[in-house]
């Protein structure tokens, strides 16, 4: 027997359609104009493609439409709600209490219908051994937690639970600040990482269908820079799993969501802000940052590592940056740009053309940056 | 008109046959050697002796034991699953140039004057297949333009490698080692073309396609430098776009001090229409067993036939074939050379089935073979995208393709769920090879290969775009169906594909299975 844990968000999506860049702070505003919900009709939608599991699963859900009502729309049995809610009137407190509640059952998989707001209430309240995976229905998807589209998530999640899909992999949960968002301006955090079955076609983010093994090119790629570090030089580490893996080569201490400074093979910064940054390149010392590509969208500058700024940026040198990326994610951007957003018109057009981004020990290949 | 049949009730054979080590019965014999005769006995003494102690086994081999009837059978069950599957409609393994391969040849090879040859003898006893080896050496000259060829690799990525040898050998002599190290290579080039240099000691920089399918030329400008050391590239890759650049980027390689490989495992599409001479490279290769008809992929060994300029040919491997006029013979006085990339002088089987094919073909129409793959490939790409909306061939928009394409099942996928790889398992159900993808990873989405040589007649080209539209078809009605195949074909689905990830699952051996699922 299966335990599938699902929370809906049914006010995710809602912003969306009326040209607003998220709904977080402006549901009332929504509804007044007339907004209908986006999210239980695509859960529906995923949720449908469970269906061959038949009586072989326990749905454990929140009630009404933050789950139940959406899996009896699709047709499933076995469903055990949990908790209490005020139906038209949830928060984000909501969704919090229901994935603690919900992962306390043991539960194979938890699947989750929102966006980026609804993955980092996700996240903040589980354990992240659990295996989630994100039916996209939010106005932002900047997490890669997400399946491409509602229906690939019913597929997924039944490959998973089907034992179809075995592997699972870390993937990064990320939001943007709705409010200056909608103000034109765009600052994203990359908040953490969330367990997601490994299947490379229909996650965001990894389209490539690449059979070869991620850990051993990431390896590879964190060995070559290790042995290309210069003596004297100040190396600066940017957040991600890629990076991360370079950092635990190193020694002790090193940030998964942070910027790290290494100096002959030592940490000399955890964590680092831009002011601390800055003090350090004023030391004189020649200086290289090492970046990857955080969330889906190909970003190596601007989401998530923003300690990095234009100014940071303009001190180390466009020679001195040092992109790495696997081969399949790189491929999983297909034909489109790395891109870079520092907020500085005069950096991004200095780091636009192409780049060499180190995808092996022995290889590296050129992209094209863009703003 | 032939008439265009779709083989919907095509079946293989299929049953489980146990592994030969699961029919094993302890003391059961097929052959029992006699001992020795007493002469021989008295003359060597006690054979195990002459073995040191250090290499002898502490225990017997653990060998399935069975009789002869038993092993005939089982091997001949084997045979049935997969009987005459080499002559199915092959249209499906793009980039392998799966012509049909003449039997007259297989009839040369298996002549008892040939087959019975052996590396060993004396190069007075073997005057003949030396022959054959320089004749056919000279052919490749004047199909490539270059001045001297080695037939020693075992297939094409080997010559590959030979090549990134002989370049480092190069670099070398000039004292450049150490300071020119980057290969420039190109996303839809071969792999083999990353890898073999890699392996030999270069960095490697692959270039990502423009709109055209290949790298623009300021792609090129941006990663040549004084660290480049040379260039792999296929021409036209597996897309089947040719470079038209071509020329300039050697040009730009050669400036830099860098020396240019061109791989020639699509050749099938350029004989006796441009020469790697021309377009200025200073080594190329051809995958004999591919272009020049003889068996492969399971149905016979390989041959990658090294090309190299004047002034590399001090570097090639040793022995050469040499003709001093009245005979033929073996020259290993070469001390530049870079040693040895195989024992003895290539796979004399491949060689004796290529030499016999391009002699049938004749030299007028070698350039018919390329002309007849571009017009066949040319037919099926147009009546497939006519017939197929779901399917798309990305790149150069407007551009004809040559001998091949890789087309994309993305929409289909968009649409339905049924990726290329069912696609794949699923033609098989109609009697068709499953098809070549693509390399990994996938720079075209949901790829699918194809490459109609110039054996398939136009009902073959029919038959193929029907399957596919019927596949397209069971897709839109019913994904899982096609997502389960093939149902008839000797080999099935493995639904357990993450089993191949788990080093304590998969296992390559009898030994290594008892090890790890029977705890022996």
């Amino acid at each position: 027997m299966k335990k599938v844990g699902l929370i809906v968000n049914p006010i995710a999506g809602m912003g969306g359609k009326l040209g607003y860049k998220g709904t977080d702070g402006i549901v009332d505003l929504c509804k007044e104009s007339g907004a209908v919900p986006e999210s239980p009709r695509r859960a529906i939608e995923a949720l449908k493609k469970l269906s061959p599991l038949k009586d072989e699963h326990e749905i454990i859900t929140c009630p009404s439409e933050m789950g139940e009502s959406e899996a009896r729309a699709a047709g499933l049995e076995n469903i055990k709600v949990v908790g209490t809610i005020v139906p038209g009137n949830t928060t984000s407190e909501d969704t919090k209490r229901a994935a603690a509640l919900i992962s306390d059952h043991d539960i194979d998989i938890l699947l989750f219908a929102g966006g980026d707001g609804t993955a980092r209430d996700v996240y903040s309240a589980i354990d992240g051994k659990v295996v989630v995976l994100g039916i996209p229905s939010g106005v932002k998807i900047h997490s890669a937690v997400y399946a491409v589209n509602p229906k690939r998530a019913g597929e997924v999640a039944y490959g998973y639970l089907a034992g179809k899909i075995r592997k699972t992999k870390q993937a990064e949960v990320m939001d943007i600040d709705e409010e200056a968002f909608r103000n034109g301006r765009v600052t994203a955090r990359l908040f953490g990482y969330m367990t997601v079955p490994d299947e490379p076609v229909f996650v965001q983010s990894a389209k490539a269908g690449g059979r070869g093994s991620e850990e051993v090119d990431v390896e590879n790629i964190a060995f070559r820079v290790l042995d290309e570090m210069k003596q004297g030089w100040i190396y600066i580490l940017g957040p991600g799993t890629t990076t991360k893996v370079i950092k635990d080569k190193i020694g002790e201490g090193g940030t998964l969501l942070g910027v790290d400074v290494v100096l002959d093979r030592k940490f000399i910064g955890y964590d680092v802000n831009e002011k601390h940054l800055l003090d350090i390149l004023d030391t004189g010392k020649p200086a290289a940052i090492v970046v990857t590509i955080i969330g889906g969208q190909g970003l190596i500058f601007g989401r998530g590592n923003q300690q990095i700024s234009a100014d940071v940026i303009k001190r180390v040198g466009r020679e001195n940056i040092i992109v790495i990326a696997t081969k399949n994610k790189l491929a999983g951007l297909g034909n489109k740009p790395l891109l870079v957003d520092t907020g500085d018109e005069e950096t991004d057009r200095m780091l636009e053309g192409y780049i060499r981004v180190t995808t092996g020990y022995h290889e590296q290949r050129l992209w094209k940056v863009s703003q | 008109m032939g008439i265009v049949k779709v083989r919907k009730n095509f079946h293989q054979a299929r049953w489980d046959e146990p592994i030969i080590f699961e029919l094993s019965t302890p003391g059961l014999r097929g052959v029992v050697p006699p001992p020795p005769e007493k002469e021989l006995q008295e003359a060597v003494g006690d054979a195990e002796k002459l073995i040191p102690s250090s290499i002898r086994r502490k225990t017997p081999p653990g060998l399935p034991e069975l009789d002869q009837k038993s092993v005939l059978a089982h091997y001949l069950h084997l045979a049935q699953e997969t009987l005459g599957a080499n002559l199915c409609n092959d249209i499906s393994e793009g980039t392998c140039t799966m012509k049909y391969n003449p039997r007259i040849n297989e009839e040369i090879a298996y002549l008892p004057g040939i087959a019975a040859l052996h590396p060993w003898q004396d190069e007075d006893t073997i005057q003949g297949i030396l022959q054959i080896y320089y004749e056919f050496e000279q052919i490749l000259k004047e199909v490539s333009g270059m001045d001297k060829f080695l037939l020693h690799p075992q297939g094409g990525a080997h010559a590959v490698f030979t090549a990134a040898c002989i370049m480092r050998a190069y670099h070398i002599e000039h004292g450049n080692w150490g300071k020119k190290d980057e290969i420039i290579s190109a996303a839809f080039t071969h792999p083999c073309d990353h890898a073999s240099p890699a392996t030999a000691g270069f960095k490697l920089i692959i270039l990502p396609p423009g709109p055209d399918g290949y790298p623009p030329l300021e792609a090129f400008e941006e990663a040549i430098s004084e660290r480049t050391a040379g260039l792999f590239i296929t021409n036209p890759e597996d897309t089947g776009i040719y470079n038209l650049n071509i020329d300039k980027i050697v040009k730009m390689v050669h400036d830099a001090g860098g020396l240019c490989f061109y791989d020639q495992a699509n050749a099938n599409v350029l004989l006796g229409i441009a020469r790697a001479r021309e377009a200025g490279f200073d080594m190329c290769h051809f995958n004999i067993h591919k272009t020049f008809g003889t068996p492969h992929g399971c149905s016979g060994p390989g041959l990658g036939a090294l090309g190299v300029r004047e002034h590399l040919i001090k570097y090639l491997p040793v022995p050469t074939v040499e003709y001093d006029g009245s005979k033929y013979y073996l020259d290993y006085n070469r001390p530049q050379s870079i040693g040895k990339v195989r024992q003895f002088v290539g796979p004399a089987t491949v060689l004796i089935r290529a030499y016999a094919w391009v002699m049938a073909v004749g030299k007028e129409y070698l350039r018919e073979v390329s002309e007849i793959s571009t017009i066949n490939h040319n037919y099926l790409q147009k009546k497939l995208l006519e017939r197929i909306p779901e399917l798309e061939v990305p790149y150069a928009e407007g551009r004809f393709r040559l001998e091949e394409a890789r087309y994309s099942w993305r929409k289909l996928t968009e649409e339905t769920g049924v990726g290329t790889d069912d696609v794949m398992r699923r033609i098989g159900d109609y009697g068709i090879q499953h098809y070549w993808s693509s390399h990994h990873p996938w720079v075209v989405p949901e790829p699918m290969t194809l490459e109609p040589c110039e054996t398939y007649r136009k009902e073959d080209l029919d038959e193929y775009v029907e399957a596919l539209a019927q596949i397209v078809e069971e897709a839109k009605k019913d994904p899982e169906f096609v997502k389960n195949a093939p149902y008839k074909c000797a080999s099935h689905k493995r639904d357990d594909e993450a089993s191949l990830d788990d080093p304590n699952k998969w296992a390559l051996t009898w030994r290594a299975y008892l090890k790890k699922h029977k705890k022996a």
